[in-house]
This record gives C-alpha cells, sequence and structure tokens, in this order.
C-alpha cells in the first residue's frame, strides 16, 4: 500500500500510466498490433515495420518539441503555440539553400549541413523574437507567440516565392526515413541523439535548476543573482533550435513541404505531451523524461486510433478526453476525493481481515 | 458549557500522515474577551484555527458553540461564517479591485438584484460606527492594508460574527495601524464580541489581551490570565524551558577582535535608487553589526535594496574595502561578496517548489555560473552540513521549501547565504512571523558570525531586537536619514525620540 | 506609457504580418499610374491566399500573368483565407472606384450586402472558381470546377480498369470542402452501387502526406489487403505512396496497386509518366483566360449567358500521359 502510494506520487507516473492502459487495451483488443516484420523496402534497403516503429517514427518529431516546449513551459508558465509554423519557416529556409533559385534543382544547391545550419539559425532568430517579446516585454507567451503563428507559414512560402521546391537527391530522403542498412527509422536516431543532448545540457549546465527557480519565483531568482529575462529568453532560443531539428525530419519525409499543413496542429500535440508528462503548466518544476514519454504516448494514442479506424477528423476529440482526463485527475479536489476514497478501501480491508 | 462563553473545543485530536497536530487540545473563549492563542511555529495554532473555521475536519474532539444546544459539525468555511465564526488573515482575502462596498457585501446578497444605493449607505453606516476610514465606494486597493484588514473586520461583524479570529493581523502594520487596530478590538470587545488573537508580538499580547492559551507540540500547556503570567513566564511556556536573560546576548567576548577590526568593508556615498528613498551615506567594518530603524515605510528596507542592487540604483557611489565598485544588479553584489536576506520571504525569498537542497545550494551555484553545476555528493554534503549546522527541522533535504514551517524556511534562506561566504550580510527583518525560540537562535547566530569577522546589517520591527544584537543603528523617516545612534545612546528612548523627531535631533536631520 | 509604447509596437508587429499574408505590394500593379492611362480597366482581385495549396498558388500566378497593364487592365489584388477580411477587400475596392470584381470567396455565405452595394455602384461582379449563395442577378459570370464531374470523371476511369474486386482505400481532404464532397461523392455512390468495390478505410488525411501515410501505415501493419488507393489530393497520395514503398508494396500501371491522386502537380505527373501512380484528375486553376474573354464580351455590351461556367477539366491515365501534358498543364 505505501509502495503504491509512493509509485503513484512520481511525476512520471501520469505518461505511464496512460501508456500501459493503451499497451493492455492493444493487448486485448488485438494483439496483433505488436507484431513487428522485418523486409526491404522498395529501394532494396532493409526495414522493421510495425505499429510500434510507426509510434518510434511519428512520435520523435513531438518527442523533439516536448523538449523545447518543456523548457518554455518551466521558465515562462506560459506555452509557444507557434511552433508548427516555426517548423513550416525553418523547413522552408532548409529547402530554400538547397535549391537555391531553382525549385527542381538536380543536384543540391549546398550541403546539407550548411542548409540545416542556416535553417537553425533562422529558427533560433523566430525563436529569439518570441523571447524577447516574452521576457522582455512581458508579454503572456500565448499572445506574443500568437504574432508568430499567424504570419509564420506565410513567412515560409514567400522564402520560396510560394514555390514547392521538391529535392530529387535521395541522401537527403535518409533523415524522415532509412539509413540504406539501418532497419529502423532515422528520426528516432536524431530523437535519441536531442534527448541525449538535452539529459548532458542538463547535466552539465544549471539549465535545469535556473529555468525551475525563475519559473516558480522570478523575483526571488533575481534576488539570488539570476538574470530571469535572460533565462526565458535563453529557452525560446533552445526551443527554435528543436524547431529546426524537427524542420529538417518533416521536409526530409517527402522531400518537399507544404506550407499550410506542415506540422500542422503540432504545437497543441507538444503542449499536451508537457502536460501529459505532469508538468504544471503554469511553469516550475519540470521532469523532461515524463515530456518525452508523454509525447510517444500521443502517437500511441493516435496510432491506436488508426489502427481500430476511428475517422481521423475524430482524433482531436478523442485527444481532447485525454487532456479533459488529465486536467480532472490533477485538479486538488478529485485528489482529495480519491485519497479519501483509498483511506475507505484500506479500512474495509482492515475490517473484512 | 459555562455561563459567559460563547465558544468550546474539548479534546480536540487532529493528525496528519506522519505528524500528530492536535492531541486533545481544549480551548474557551467568553463573551466580550480577546483572548491570545500562542505557540511556537508548529505548536499547533494554525490546525486549532482550521478546525474551528471549517478548514480541516477534526478527528474527535466536540465545539460548542452559545445557544446551540448539542455540539455542532463545522465541515466548511461556510458553515463556520452560518455559525458566526469570521477570520481575518493575515494576508487580505478580500478582492482588491472591488469598492469598500462591495468587499463588504460580497457573497452576501440574496437574488440578482442589487441595490447599490442601500449598499453603499449601509457600508458607510457600519464604517462610521467602527470609526474605520473609509469610504463605502473607494475602492479597496486605494486602501492601506491596515484599513482593508479593517474592512475585513467590518465585514465579520456585519455579518453578526460571534467569535472573531484575527490571524497575525499585525504582521505588516505599523505602530499607528497597530493602535487603531487595537481600538477596533476594543470596540468589538464591548460589543460582546469574542476574539481570538493570533499573535507573535509579545508586546501586543499584553497590550491589548485578556487571556492567553499556550499550545506546545500540539498539546495545551494552559490557560491563563493575563495579569498572572508575566512575559518570562508566558516565553517560558511557549518553549518549555527557562530562559537566559535574553539581554545578555551581547557580550564582550564575541566582538571581534582581528587586526583588520577598524578596515570599512563597505561604504556608499549619496546613494539613491527609484524606490524614492532621499540619497544617503552609509558605512560598515569589518565585524560590526549595525541596523537600520524607523518605521515600517520609513526606507530602511529600501537602503539595504540599493546597497544590494535589489532596487534600481540612480545615483551615488559603493566602495568596497576602498575600492569603487559598480552595483547594477544583485549578481554584482554577490559577487563583491555582499548577501541579502530579503524582507519578505514569500515572495523574494524562497523558491517554494524546490527542495530545502536547491534552495540552500542556489546563491553559491548561481556565484560558481551557469556551466558548473555542483554534483549531487556536493550539494547534499551542502545541505546536510548546513541542516545540520541551523537546526532546520525537514523531512529530508528532498522536501519542498514550502512544506516547511515559516522559522524553517527562514533558516533554509539564511543557510543559502550563509554558503555563499559572504564578507558583508544583509538581514532584513529576518525574525518577522518566527517563533521566539528561533529568533533568539538566529540572532547569537548574527553575533557569532560578527565575532568571526563577518559585518552585518540588522534590520528588525522590534527595537529591542535590534538593541541586542546592533553596535550601531541608523535612524530612518520619510524615507530619509535622520540620524545615527551608538554606544550609550542605544536606548529605547533615544531610539524613539529620534524616530519620532525629537528637538536635539533636528542638527542630524 | 510604457504599455501604450508596447501596444503601438504589437499593432505595427501585427500589421506588418497580415500586410506579409496579405496584399503583396509586388503584385498591385494599377494605381494612379493606371488612371492616368485611361484606357485601362479597372479590376479588383479577391482571392484566397496563395500558400493554402499548389493549386491556389498556380491559380493566383495565372491571374497574375493575365492582368497586367500590358493586357490593358490595371489590377488590384487582395488575399486573404477569411470571409469578413475579404469582404472588408471588397468595400475598399468598390470605394476606389473599380470597374470589376474578381472573387473567390472563402465562405459561400455573407456576401449579399456588398455584392448589391457592387450593383448600385455600378460594379460588375464575376465570381471565379469558387460559388457563393447569393442571388444569381448579383453577378454576371460564375467560373467554377465542377468537383462532382472531377470525382465521376475519376470514378469512371476507375471503372473501365475493369478489376476482378475493388479494395479501395479511401483518403479524403478536409471533410466538408468542396473539392472533399464531390470527390467523396462520386466514390461512396460506386461503392454503394457495385457488390464488388469495398473500402477497406475512408478516413480524412487533411490534405496532409504525413497523416495519409500514417493511415495506409496502419493498414499495412494490421495485414489487411487492398488494390486501389484514391487519394483526394497529389499529397495524401504521395504520402500513401511513401507508405507502400516502405512496406515494398508494389504501385503503378500493371502493378499490386493503383494510385489516384487529384490537382495535376507537375511532380505528380511525373510520376504518371514514371508509371509509379496510375491517375491523377485535373482541377483547372486557370481561369484568368476566360474570365478576360467575359470582361471582354462585356466590354462590348454583351450579356453573358448561361451565367455559370464550368472549366474544362481532364484525368490523365499514366498510360496515355505525354511530356506535352505535363508541361501544359502540371501546375
Amino acid at each position: 500500500m505505501q509502495m503504491l502510494k509512493k509509485i503513484t506520487k512520481q511525476q512520471i507516473f501520469i505518461p505511464v500510466a496512460a501508456l500501459l492502459i493503451l499497451a493492455v487495451f492493444n493487448l486485448i483488443a488485438d494483439p496483433s498490433f505488436y507484431k513487428i516484420t522485418f523486409g526491404y523496402n522498395s529501394a532494396g534497403n532493409p526495414v522493421m515495420t510495425g505499429n510500434l516503429i510507426t509510434i518510434l517514427d511519428s512520435g520523435s518529431e513531438l518527442a523533439i518539441l516536448a523538449i523545447g516546449m518543456t523548457l518554455v513551459t518551466a521558465a515562462c508558465g506560459g506555452q509557444d503555440i507557434s511552433v508548427g509554423a516555426a517548423v513550416a519557416i525553418s523547413g522552408s529556409m532548409l529547402l530554400r539553400v538547397l535549391c537555391g533559385s531553382n525549385t527542381r534543382p538536380e543536384t543540391l544547391q549546398a550541403p546539407i549541413i550548411v542548409a540545416f545550419l542556416v535553417s537553425c539559425v533562422v529558427a533560433m532568430f523566430f525563436g529569439a523574437f518570441n523571447g524577447v517579446l516574452v521576457a522582455y516585454f512581458k508579454i503572456q507567451p500565448m499572445v506574443a507567440t500568437l504574432i508568430l503563428f499567424t504570419a509564420g507559414r506565410s513567412i515560409a512560402a514567400w522564402i520560396n516565392n510560394n514555390e514547392l521546391p521538391v529535392i530529387s537527391e535521395p541522401s537527403f530522403g535518409y533523415y524522415g526515413g532509412y539509413i540504406p542498412g539501418i532497419p529502423i527509422p532515422t528520426p528516432f536516431f536524431i530523437a535519441v541523439i536531442c534527448i541525449i543532448v538535452a539529459v548532458l545540457l542538463l547535466k552539465f549546465t544549471n539549465l535545469g535548476l535556473y529555468t525551475q527557480a525563475v519559473g516558480i519565483n522570478e523575483s526571488s531568482s533575481r534576488l539570488n543573482g539570476l538574470n530571469p529575462a535572460f533565462i526565458k529568453f535563453l529557452t525560446f532560443v533552445l526551443l527554435g533550435l528543436c524547431v529546426a531539428v524537427v524542420g529538417l525530419i518533416k521536409v526530409s519525409r517527402f522531400s518537399t513541404i507544404n506550407y499550410s499543413v506542415i506540422a500542422k496542429d503540432i504545437e497543441m500535440d507538444a503542449i499536451l505531451a508537457v502536460a501529459l508528462g505532469g508538468n504544471a503548466l503554469s511553469g516550475g518544476k519540470f521532469n523532461l523524461a515524463a515530456s518525452i514519454l508523454g509525447a510517444y504516448v500521443i502517437q500511441f494514442l493516435t496510432t491506436t486510433l488508426y489502427k481500430v479506424k476511428v475517422q481521423s477528423d475524430a482524433l482531436p476529440a478523442y485527444k481532447a478526453v485525454v487532456v479533459i482526463l488529465l486536467v480532472v485527475m490533477s485538479a486538488p479536489i478529485v485528489r482529495q476525493w480519491l485519497a479519501g476514497l483509498g483511506k475507505k478501501l484500506k479500512k474495509q480491508v482492515k475490517e473484512a481481515v | 458549557m459555562k455561563e459567559k462563553s460563547v465558544l468550546e473545543m474539548r479534546n480536540i485530536h487532529k493528525s496528519f500522515p506522519g505528524v500528530k497536530a492536535l492531541q486533545g487540545v481544549d480551548f474557551s473563549l467568553c463573551e466580550g474577551e480577546i483572548h491570545a492563542l500562542m505557540g511556537e511555529n508548529g505548536a499547533g495554532k494554525s490546525t486549532l484555527i482550521k478546525v474551528l473555521t471549517g478548514v480541516y475536519e477534526k478527528d474527535e474532539g466536540q465545539i460548542w458553540l452559545k445557544g446551540i444546544d448539542k455540539a455542532v459539525a463545522i465541515r466548511s468555511p461556510q458553515d463556520a461564517q452560518r455559525l458566526g465564526i469570521s477570520t481575518v488573515y493575515q494576508e487580505i482575502t478580500l478582492c482588491p479591485n472591488l469598492s469598500v462596498a462591495e468587499n463588504m457585501y460580497i457573497g452576501r446578497t440574496k437574488g440578482l438584484g442589487q441595490n447599490w444605493k442601500k449598499m453603499n449607505a449601509d457600508a458607510n453606516r457600519i464604517l462610521r460606527s467602527l470609526d474605520i476610514p473609509a469610504r463605502a465606494d473607494q475602492q479597496l486597493s486605494s486602501c492601506s492594508i491596515a484599513i482593508q484588514q479593517m474592512v475585513a473586520i467590518a465585514r465579520a461583524v456585519d455579518m453578526d460574527c460571534k467569535v472573531l479570529i484575527l490571524d497575525e493581523p499585525t504582521s505588516s502594520l505599523d505602530e499607528q495601524e497597530v493602535a487603531k487596530l487595537f481600538g477596533l478590538m476594543r470596540d468589538l470587545k464591548a460589543r460582546g464580541v469574542g476574539i481570538i488573537f493570533v499573535t507573535h508580538f509579545l508586546d501586543q499580547v499584553y497590550e491589548v489581551c485578556d487571556k492567553i492559551t499556550v499550545l506546545r507540540d500540539g498539546k495545551l500547556v494552559g490557560e491563563y490570565e493575563i495579569k498572572d503570567l508575566p512575559r518570562v513566564q508566558l516565553v517560558s511556556k511557549m518553549l518549555g524551558k527557562e530562559l537566559d536573560d535574553m539581554s545578555e546576548i551581547r557580550s564582550e567576548s564575541q566582538v571581534y577582535h582581528g587586526k583588520d577590526a577598524d578596515s570599512v568593508v563597505l561604504e556608499a556615498e549619496g546613494l539613491q535608487s527609484d524606490a524614492g528613498i532621499k540619497p544617503f551615506d552609509f558605512h560598515i567594518r569589518k565585524g560590526e553589526v549595525n541596523g537600520f530603524t524607523g518605521l515600517l515605510g520609513s526606507g530602511r528596507s529600501e537602503c539595504v535594496r540599493a546597497i544590494f542592487g535589489a532596487d534600481r540604483v540612480i545615483g551615488g557611489t559603493v566602495k568596497k574595502n576602498g575600492k569603487t565598485v559598480k552595483i547594477a544588479k544583485p549578481i554584482d553584489a554577490m559577487k563583491n561578496g555582499i548577501a541579502y536576506l530579503p524582507e519578505d520571504r514569500k515572495v523574494d525569498g524562497i523558491v517554494g517548489d524546490l527542495s530545502v537542497r536547491e534552495n540552500i545550494i542556489l546563491a553559491l551555484q548561481v556565484l560558481k555560473g551557469f556551466f558548473r553545476p555542483f554534483s549531487k555528493a556536493e550539494a547534499n554534503k551542502f545541505a546536510d552540513e548546513y541542516i545540520k549546522l541551523l537546526e532546520i527541522k525537514t523531512a529530508s533535504a528532498d522536501t519542498p521549501i514550502k512544506s516547511l514551517s515559516g522559522g524553517n524556511q527562514q533558516k533554509v534562506i539564511l543557510a543559502r547565504w550563509l554558503l555563499a561566504h559572504p564578507e558583508y550580510l544583509i538581514l532584513d527583518e529576518p525574525t518577522r512571523g518566527i517563533d521566539v525560540g528561533t529568533k533568539i537562535e538566529i540572532q547569537k547566530l548574527v553575533l557569532k558570525l560578527a565575532s568571526e569577522g563577518m559585518s552585518v546589517t540588522f534590520i528588525s520591527s522590534e527595537t529591542d531586537e535590534m538593541l541586542r544584537t546592533c553596535s550601531r543603528l541608523i535612524v530612518m523617516r520619510d524615507r530619509k536619514v535622520v540620524g545615527e545612534l551608538s554606544g550609550d545612546d542605544l536606548t529605547q528612548n533615544k531610539i524613539m525620540n529620534t524616530i519620532a523627531g525629537g528637538e536635539e535631533n533636528n542638527a542630524d536631520a | 506609457m510604457k504599455k501604450k509604447v508596447l501596444g503601438l509596437l504589437l499593432t505595427v508587429a501585427m500589421v506588418a504580418g497580415m500586410t506579409a499574408c496579405g496584399s503583396e505590394p509586388a503584385a498591385s500593379t494599377g494605381g494612379d499610374a493606371g488612371n492616368q492611362g485611361g484606357e485601362l480597366i479597372k479590376v479588383g482581385i479577391i482571392n484566397n491566399d496563395s500558400n493554402e495549396s499548389g493549386y491556389r498558388t498556380a491559380n493566383n500566378k495565372d491571374l497574375q500573368n493575365m492582368f497586367t497593364e500590358e493586357n490593358g487592365y490595371a489590377a488590384s489584388f487582395a488575399y486573404s483565407n477569411m470571409n469578413d477580411e475579404q469582404i472588408n477587400a471588397a468595400q475598399k475596392f468598390i470605394q476606389d472606384g473599380v470597374e470589376y470584381l474578381l472573387l473567390s470567396a472563402a465562405d459561400t455565405a455573407g456576401w449579399d450586402t456588398v455584392l448589391k452595394d457592387a450593383q448600385t455602384e455600378g460594379v460588375k461582379v464575376i465570381l471565379f472558381d469558387r460559388v457563393i449563395d447569393a442571388d444569381s442577378s448579383l453577378y454576371e459570370a460564375s467560373i467554377v470546377s465542377d468537383m462532382d464531374k472531377e470525382g465521376e470523371t475519376a470514378v469512371t476511369w476507375l471503372t473501365n480498369q475493369n478489376l476482378s474486386e475493388y479494395n479501395i482505400i479511401h483518403l479524403q481532404g478536409v471533410i466538408g470542402n468542396a473539392a472533399q464532397k464531390g470527390r467523396s461523392g462520386a466514390l461512396n455512390a460506386a461503392v454503394e452501387a457495385n457488390d464488388n468495390w469495398n473500402l477497406v478505410t475512408q478516413q480524412t488525411a487533411n490534405w496532409s502526406a504525413e497523416e495519409a501515410q500514417q493511415i495506409v501505415q496502419s493498414i499495412i501493419d494490421s495485414g489487411e489487403s487492398f488494390n486501389v488507393i484514391y487519394a483526394e489530393n497529389d499529397d495524401m497520395a504521395k504520402g500513401a505512396v511513401a507508405a507502400l514503398d516502405k512496406a515494398n508494396i508494389s504501385h503503378g500501371v500493371g502493378k499490386d496497386v493503383i494510385i489516384m491522386g487529384f490537382d495535376c502537380n507537375t511532380w505528380a505527373l511525373q510520376e504518371l509518366l514514371n508509371k509509379n501512380w496510375n491517375y491523377d484528375g485535373q482541377c483547372n486553376p486557370y481561369q484568368a483566360s476566360k474570365i478576360h474573354e467575359i470582361i471582354q464580351k462585356l466590354e462590348k455590351g454583351e450579356t453573358i449567358s448561361p451565367k455559370v461556367i464550368i472549366m474544362e477539366e481532364k484525368g490523365f491515365d499514366a498510360n496515355e500521359i505525354t511530356q506535352d501534358d505535363i508541361d501544359k498543364y502540371g501546375i
């Protein structure tokens, strides 16, 4: 009993529990959900396919964004709703550099790494723009990022003169697909690298302590020598970096871009991942692992819903149900009620014994 | 029930996981009585109040009220209010952006219609009858904290309350405001209201109360008539031990005797900040304890905040060990070996959700730099060391600081700055809202640190505390330094005179 | 004070943002210079944002290329995906005294008042690309695609493939959109009518390649068999193909799975030419020359009858497509 209490108190309990519920549901509904087949794709490269692989593949972008979103949430007590638009911008920039002035180049006009670095700079610039509004002009994050949310996709289209560039170079497709010879999708590896970088950053710098301190008590942080505005600003720039990585994966998946639908609504999923990870959306303490797990749980949910053939335009409604459950479960009044229920049960068990 | 009693609580028990907060406590309150509820932090005062107001449900025991011939069940604050039990908290719980009258009647009107004219007239009548200097149509936030508190009391009175609980109402009031509040309390007493008064200020207890109930460690120590319980007795009852003579804390042996004892550590000239203080000069020597004194709002906090760079400095120079330094923000001050324990612990001090450990290492960690975090082992070592040194009562170093009692939170903040090993430590109201035992510990610690060569500036609202610790006092009035006292001048009377602006001190001003 | 400055800054930023996605200055020739020419016909063109889709980009380019000074027009453009902004733009054009108002409305409703204003001011209205719910007396002509017919053409083509069994993955556009309704309607009717036509799944992928890929991937993972992918635009067909490629399922002419798309993007037609896809239905964005014809007729005082003009639209079969087709019809 004590043990159970200890486990349920852990923050990561929420996403783990959600994951378990989904896993058990699929196991009962159709165990073939977990089947993984090994085969070759049409280009003759080995690939593994199956729902679990799909989850690791498609959930990766979300996991990467969840890292940045968690930091922004922790320090600023608000969320960036412009990440989808920012992904469009950085992806568009990436293609622009790769294609030059020709939208259907036979060969790449610049090395991919150069294009990626340029898109990183651009994405970090737009992150910085949001960061300045939030940190120095003290605008609420949701309101501040509304600007880029509104204008971002138009900016993305403008970067490429409204053209839709297509890259024919096959190696560009590796980042969102498979590296020849490796049967696991590349986005998963990219996500792992991002997670490792994030973990190292938290371990070897004070990013975690500073963002949490600023998010919990800004005034006190200032009196302890921190510069709260700069730390908030920094989290937005880091989120910009995450956005650039996601932009690379997204445009690589189909070697092209569609400004209006690329990474559509991903901001809401990223915020949901943070919430599902049990992090307070009002800022303060955070648990990065829980957020990342939350991201994969959301993808697990999406894949499960596809699998049971729920009308996909009803997907947001199911996610909404998850949000409602989360919010209700974390409300103090429900927690109290649950605790009371637990006590009663314990009593009854005791009496029965 | 006794004839004159309005309230009797009998054999109240209340436990929280791991803590027995109340163990068989009795408490009774008579009509027209001001009854102090005293005890150290953690003695069970707040729990008892919360049981009475329906915030907590008691595990055992009975509550009787006058005019009801059976024990009452109080399950929510609404229940309590209906039964005529009202509470006014230290933090104002009214709506600052509504008018005074609206605040008095909010949540009490029936139906949707509202006769504003009548409401304002009623409110004004009550305010006048209680001699509260506020207008019904005034926005609440435009009143001082004291007036706001009085409005809260007026609201309670108008709700026909029989039991009024005042929970630390005087913490943020200056002396005149306190006097006004006491006037109001006496007025209510004459009308037969029973008042429970929770406070840390001993002076105030003896000024206004009729009876004292003392709690310690969740148990009742006793109920006393005020005249039967001298101060020293009260303190020893609260602490559960006999006290040293507190005025003897300071002794010659504890003065710093280093070779550099006379060197000036920090010197400010014409310092001025955007918080509205007049330019002031200031210096402190090695191993010296000095203090700023003055009424609340006289600018004493603003002075030290200017020194620390907490407010924006708009003029003046600061010299550290003779060299001019630029202190524009707190980190500059910290790098120069200055530490500042802020006045408002909740707003400026603690980082609530972080653990005790993280709160302790925060300042030193910031000094060390973004790219050089302490290892877990180091952080633990620091935390354990200071938890032990300052006897911080916490379940573990991992406990969030917000779940500690006020006194222990303060100790954590103190630990934070001691860990940074400053040359110059500023303590702004370090003992506010803290139980007597911890107060004395902190005073002793300050003197010990000074004897080891640290320079300390100590600010407190309680002059006797300042007299015990400081060897020099800077007196402030109306945001201006009006005098400096040391040596034989350090007496209550002199200080009062200087603060009030007696004639002999005009030359200083 | 600080707040006011901030508010001002924000407003400026917002306006800058709006103009960035709104009227592109480069596109608006006309203005004073046009008036002095005297000969030029003043037209106001209201269209949807050109980053909405490849179709819209092509449509917009076509209009910009047609309504130039060389062709005798002084044209002003306004872009928005929001009805109220479009209505504001229309009012402004009417005030500016344009002779013709060309309109591709974001929503079908809400246009009565402003079109009546136009009529009183003597501004002639021509609808293109999208129909609206307004009395036909309020406009001179309406040049639209027949989405139902697009669907029917595609389904007829599919019927002619004479498969013994049709197991179809149906990827829909954003539900409620005119294109989605027309393209889904024809297929639904055929599935209803024929016993050997089955829908393996019918889901919306919201025009997105990525969602389409996930939907098809999930079908493949569950091991269900299918031999037709009917995607309501090229992007979704592309996403579906990516999933097939990953599972090494052959597709295209003479292969296991028939791929059908819509919109005739150049790259999609290229896939047809390479026999990787089987069919692509056109949604003709090139209405400008038709509009030009109509304006010329109206200038001569002729009336347009019938008012509704349906664009000619083709369906391309991978076996018949040529490079010329790609150059001519690719968008």
